[in-house]
């Protein structure tokens, strides 16, 4: 997966998780947590989500790089990068 | 219902589950039937947490978006407006707390003051970190409040909504059932409870869950502290990695073949008898306009196990038809609740029993009428249950709604992988319910 599709995916993750957030404008360097009106729980579920669609496991001591989109397409592209788009 | 929201929440997550109901139909304590062609709630008197749609960080929101639901799924419509009503005193209070806030003001204007700092202080109140989660929230509301008559107001339909435990509650159910309440709201969906079931059931199966009804769980399998299976009566063992039950605490020891919750001070003592009246009016035409009418016949608010059959001092007062709803309902239906003792009930033989009904039915009534007009000249058909009924179709025993007085926040058992969910884990109610499986299923089966 490239780096777009990436973020493209990290976006339908958030599209299902919060389907009344609007997305459209998401900036990628600031914190989801403070454009999104999302919880721990929906945190946990991002992860769950990678984990379903892509099984990626991301051990607990990384959650804090998921914080912004930014940061998460950078984590996870050496992870996603012999992933197919699906 | 926590059952279904953890099972909606493992298929969700690929895992393979199977929810085991005893009964013929689902929904456990929040259930529906039908008798003499009408379509009755078993429960349901409103859908607590009510807040609009839009609202994001609200636990209605925050479960809608675990289960992957939308806010029209359960189209609920809000209350018209409560009462709670004491000796010649009453507070009006509606979705919004602007409502109570200046029917305290009006009430009791000494208590203002007090009254903003309690909200406040509930309002900021963390469940999750949990601070003074054990203190008793009596104790806390006492400190805040000074008057207690106002105190006692505020209880009553806390209590009756939601409290195990006799005559207190801790702070944080306090704070849980507050906000749930009187900060966030009442309604109903129009098609009551078997809306949000018919919802809940498609979607589990719609992930692939398998739900089999008429399973009555006789027992686990355990083998060096660990269930390996699942014995459904009359039928096979089933094998299981990780068990969720929402029967209850001390049902489910009993399915480990334990004793762990002997003692009876330890379980549940707290059940109801509800009588249902169907008018030929819409209950405004007798002038009952008011959504629910808490009532209590003295300064003193009691909330025990009664020593009679039923505790006629006190009780809720329900119409089904007072909600802001698009249509009218078919049925003009009212709906009393009192506090019972499960021994009486459970002591007598059939036909003391029906005669019983017949005779605490006319007697809840008319102590309700002294809140409410009275409306029993437009009854057409009538239904009424006792703790008896709620043990024969739930297996809580002593019928008792809201579960053990002690509960277990976490989830855990002496068992590896057995957990608790639903009211004996600390959450009841319908949206407590749905929490409650969702959170345990999260923690102990999807880490
Ligand atoms: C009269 C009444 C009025 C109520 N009014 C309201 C209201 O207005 N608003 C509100 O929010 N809440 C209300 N409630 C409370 C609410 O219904 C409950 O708190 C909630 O439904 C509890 O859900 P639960 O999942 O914890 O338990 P349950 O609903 O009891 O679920 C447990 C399920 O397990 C099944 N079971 C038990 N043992 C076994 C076994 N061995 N094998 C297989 N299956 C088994 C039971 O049949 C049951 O279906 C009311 C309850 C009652 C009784």
């Amino acid at each position: 997966m490239t780096t777009t599709e990436i973020r493209h995916e990290v976006i339908n993750i958030l599209a299902d998780i919060a389907p009344d957030e609007d997305l459209s404008d998401l900036k990628d360097d600031i914190a989801f947590r403070d454009q999104l009106e999302l919880d721990s729980m929906d945190f946990l579920d991002i992860v769950m989500e990678l984990r379903k669609r892509h099984r990626i496991q991301i051990p607990e001591e990384d959650y804090d790089q998921l914080a912004s989109m930014a940061s998460t397409v950078t984590y996870l592209e050496p992870r996603m990068v012999g992933l197919q788009k699906q | 219902m926590s059952g279904l929201a953890a099972g909606i929440r493992l298929a969700h997550f690929d895992k393979r589950v199977c929810i085991l109901e005893r009964h013929s139909t689902i929904g456990g304590l929040n259930s529906f039937y039908r008798l003499r062609g009408r379509n009755y709630d078993v429960g349901l008197h409103a859908v607590t947490n009510a807040t609009p749609k839009g609202m994001k960080k609200s636990p209605l929101a925050r479960l809608l978006r675990q289960l992957r639901m939308q806010w029209d799924d359960f189209a609920l419509r809000p209350q018209l407006g409560s009462e709670i009503a004491f000796p010649g005193i009453q507070l009006y209070f509606d979705n919004n707390i602007e409502t109570l806030r200046s029917e305290v003001r009006r009430a009791f204007p000494k208590q203002m003051d007090r009254f903003d700092r309690l909200v406040r202080e509930i309002a900021h109140y963390d469940d999750l970190d949990g601070a003074h989660a054990h203190v008793s929230a009596r104790r806390i509301v006492h400190s805040i409040l000074t008057d207690p008559l106002l105190v006692q107001m505020l209880f009553c339909p806390l209590m009756y909504y939601g409290s195990a435990r006799e005559d207190d509650m801790d702070w944080r159910q306090f704070s849980i059932l507050f906000r749930s309440i009187f900060l966030e709201g009442l309604a109903r969906p129009q098609a009551g409870i078997r809306l949000i079931l018919k919802h809940l059931v498609r979607r589990f199966r719609a992930l692939g869950g398998k739900l089999m009804l008429r399973s009555n769980v006789q027992r686990f399998v355990i083998d060096q502290g660990r269930i390996t299976g699942v014995k459904v009566e009359g039928g096979k063992t089933m094998e299981a990695r990780n068990v969720l039950s929402s029967a209850g605490l001390p049902e489910t020891m009993r399915l480990c073949g334990g004793t762990e919750c002997a003692n009876p001070k330890a379980t549940g003592q707290l059940s109801f008898c509800e009588a249902i009246a169907i008018l030929d009016v819409p209950p405004k035409e007798t002038c009952f306009r008011h959504t629910i009418t808490f009532f209590n016949d003295s300064d003193h608010f009691q909330w025990r196990k009664p020593k009679t059959p039923c505790d006629l001092t006190s009780g809720v007062v329900c119409s089904p038809n007072n909600f802001d709803y698009e249509e009218p309902l078919v049925d003009g239906t009212m709906r009393i609740t009192s506090l019972a003792s499960y021994n009486y009930w459970n002591a007598l033989d059939d036909s003391t029993y029906r005669l019983e009904k017949l005779r605490w039915y006319d007697r809840i009534l008319a102590s309700a009428i002294r809140f409410v007009p009275d409306f029993r000249g437009h009854i057409i058909d009538t239904d009424m249950f006792t703790p008896t009924t709620i043990t024969r179709f739930t297996g809580h025993e002593n019928g008792a709604v809201y579960g053990i007085p002690e509960k277990r926040f976490d989830g855990t058992t002496h068992l590896k992988n057995l957990f608790l969910c639903g009211t004996d884990q600390g959450l009841v109610g319908i949206i407590g319910g749905l929490i409650s499986g969702i959170t345990m299923a999260n923690r102990w089966c999807l880490k």
